[in-house]
């Protein structure tokens, strides 16, 4: 197993834990992002113990704000939030809220939860940069179910207008919202051709493979005059077989057996 | 000197945007009509047009303080407030970032665009959201300090400004302090509590007033609000009667009833406002006697009650 295999299937099992323990919170969104957040984290983005005071560093933002397990997951496995704490998500008085709050995670760079308005941050932190002339880069992660969202449109026409070279998204295309398929819900597909009319360059990679998704990251750098969207093919609830490809995970708690089910599938105990 | 407040924060945002580097500024395609375009005009490297699109200029501006700068936003108060409310909750306000929401045109005296464009709800949805600052000022002046004053609070602060044109009610030597109501004129029995133009109306409205000479207060900090000078006023006095361009419900009304009620206090309350209702198109100084909230309609209102 490779060093970030190891730490995705880390992240994976505290995603599980914690929602278990809290018998709340997102674990299908959580698992389908989890390579990405493995990828950004461990690979792309430039931010470790020794800068993550500081805004001279690689930021992010989670727009699909509700997929607090896999981001405090990754923010424990990163060494940002200690491992007890992650005991704690969605309890009365946790810094680890529903949904991100930057004022109480040093390593958290926006408060989201409603969706459609992270990617608006985003948007205003890249254009700090520019102004600051800080070379730094700004990732966000949409949901494809929150791209029926207005604002995320309006967001993307600034982006796209303002030619925001320094902000990169990454769509975890996993196909499935609360309610159902997206194509069934309300139909917000085809990305590709939407990201590109809004002024963006698309790549589309493979959400589940680290290499197709450095490969991503590294176009998305190399690629001036325009912010970068990565399309990133994704599997809801990836890892766990019952929770594959199943909308019912979006937002519901494992029961004691399908805990250990899942646990016992990804080798844990 | 007769000066919109909108006129007022432009030539101040374009001061202070020279002066301090952290300052930006955002608009949504109305930067003629809300004045940043002045500040457009000396420093359009950091003044950004979102474009019709205020939710978005909302968290971008939520981006832009979470990354040190001071960001002014601005668009009409209708679609500040109105449309955008749901990003100043959650994207400015729930992580109390550096965003000075500066909406004008509120109330009705935008005048002929009519109902569609006159917010009379904007003090309600601002004053309801945990960390935001509430500000109303009501000539060039205190505009002028109020907008230079918010650059040095830290967390989100809405300020409610005007397209008409009203006279200075202070010159140089007022100084506007967050947290701090005004006397204007010390009287006995009724004190009239305004904000915004509606100051000036209740200033004249207390010159044609026979027999009662009323106390005049300018409240230009609805949050956090005078309680102090209110507990004061209702002790000294045996009406309060409050008057804004903004409904009855949740404005400058409500703040006042909500200290009095606290209080216990036993002066009564007479609220001045619109009623519950839409405006309409119309001259602003036409819409300002038809909703009862000119000079004339302020002082007949109060002579009416029963001392």
């Amino acid at each position: 197993m490779t060093e970030l295999e190891q730490h995705a299937l880390n992240i994976r099992k505290n995603i599980l834990t914690m929602v278990y323990t809290a018998q709340s919170g997102h674990p299908g969104g959580s698992l389908s992002a989890a390579d990405i957040l493995t990828s950004l984290y461990f690979e792309e983005m430039d931010i470790n113990k020794d800068n993550v005071a500081s805004q001279d560093r690689d930021r992010f933002v989670l727009s699909k704000g509700h997929i607090t397990p896999g981001y405090y997951a990754t923010l424990c496995e990163k060494g940002f939030i200690p491992k007890e704490e992650l005991k704690t998500f969605r309890q009365l008085h946790s810094p680890l809220q529903g949904h991100p709050n930057m004022n109480y995670i040093e390593a958290v760079d926006m408060s989201t939860g409603s969706l459609g308005q992270g990617i608006s941050a985003a948007v205003g932190m890249a254009l700090a940069n520019r102004l600051d002339k800080n070379d730094h880069r700004i990732y966000f992660l949409l949901g494809d179910g929150e791209s029926e969202e207005g604002e995320v449109w309006e967001a993307c026409m600034a982006a796209g207008h303002y030619k925001l070279d320094n902000l990169c998204g990454i769509l975890d295309y996993n196909h499935l919202q609360i309610d159902g398929n997206i194509a069934d819900v309300v139909g917000p597909e085809p990305f590709p051709e939407k990201f590109e009319a809004f002024g963006w360059h698309v790549v589309e990679v493979d959400g589940h493979d680290f290499e197709s998704l450095a490969k991503g990251f590294e176009e998305a750098r190399n690629t001036k005059g325009q912010p970068t969207m990565i399309i990133a093919h994704t599997i809801k609830g990836k890892g766990v077989s019952f929770m594959e490809n199943n909308y019912k995970w979006h937002g519901s708690a494992p029961n004691q057996e399908q805990y250990e089910a899942a646990m016992k599938e990804l080798g844990g105990e | 000197m007769a000066m919109a407040t909108r006129a007022a924060y432009g030539k101040a945002l374009a001061k202070l945007v020279q002066e301090n580097q952290d300052v930006v500024v955002l608009d949504a395609d109305l930067a003629g009509s809300t004045k940043t375009g002045d500040a457009k005009a000396v420093c359009p490297q950091r003044h950004f047009d979102m474009g019709i699109a205020e939710g978005n200029m909302m968290g971008v501006a939520a981006g832009l303080a979470a990354s040190g700068k001071i960001a002014y936003a601005s668009s009409f108060a209708m679609f500040a407030a109105g449309r955008a409310f749901e990003q100043i909750r959650n994207s400015i306000c729930y992580p109390n970032l550096n965003v000075k929401v500066c909406a004008t045109h509120a109330g009705i005296t935008v005048g002929e665009d009519g109902a569609s464009h006159q917010s009379v709800e904007d003090l309600a949805l601002m004053r309801s959201i945990p960390n935001m600052k509430v500000f109303q000022p009501c000539d060039a002046e205190e505009t002028k300090q109020i907008i230079e004053g918010i650059a040095k609070i830290d967390g989100p602060c809405y300020v409610r400004l005007g397209r008409a044109s009203v006279e200075d009610v202070y010159d140089e030597s007022y100084l506007w302090q967050p947290g701090k109501g005004s006397v204007l004129k010390e009287g006995s029995k009724v004190a009239i509590v305004a904000t915004g133009m509606m100051v000036q109306e209740s200033l004249k409205a207390a010159k044609e007033m026979e027999g009662i000479e009323p106390t005049v207060v300018n409240i230009s900090s609805i949050k956090p609000i005078d309680e102090e000078l209110i507990k004061k006023l209702a002790k000294e006095h045996e009406v309060i009667v409050t008057a804004e361009e903004h409904s009855v419900i949740g404005g400058l009304g409500s703040a006042v009833a909500e200290v009095l009620a606290k209080e216990g206090s036993g002066c009564r309350l007479k609220m001045i406002g619109l009623n519950d209702e839409f405006g309409q198109s119309g001259k602003p100084k036409d819409l300002l006697a038809y909703y009862g909230l000119d000079a004339s309609s302020i002082a007949k209102k109060i002579q009416e009650i029963d001392l």
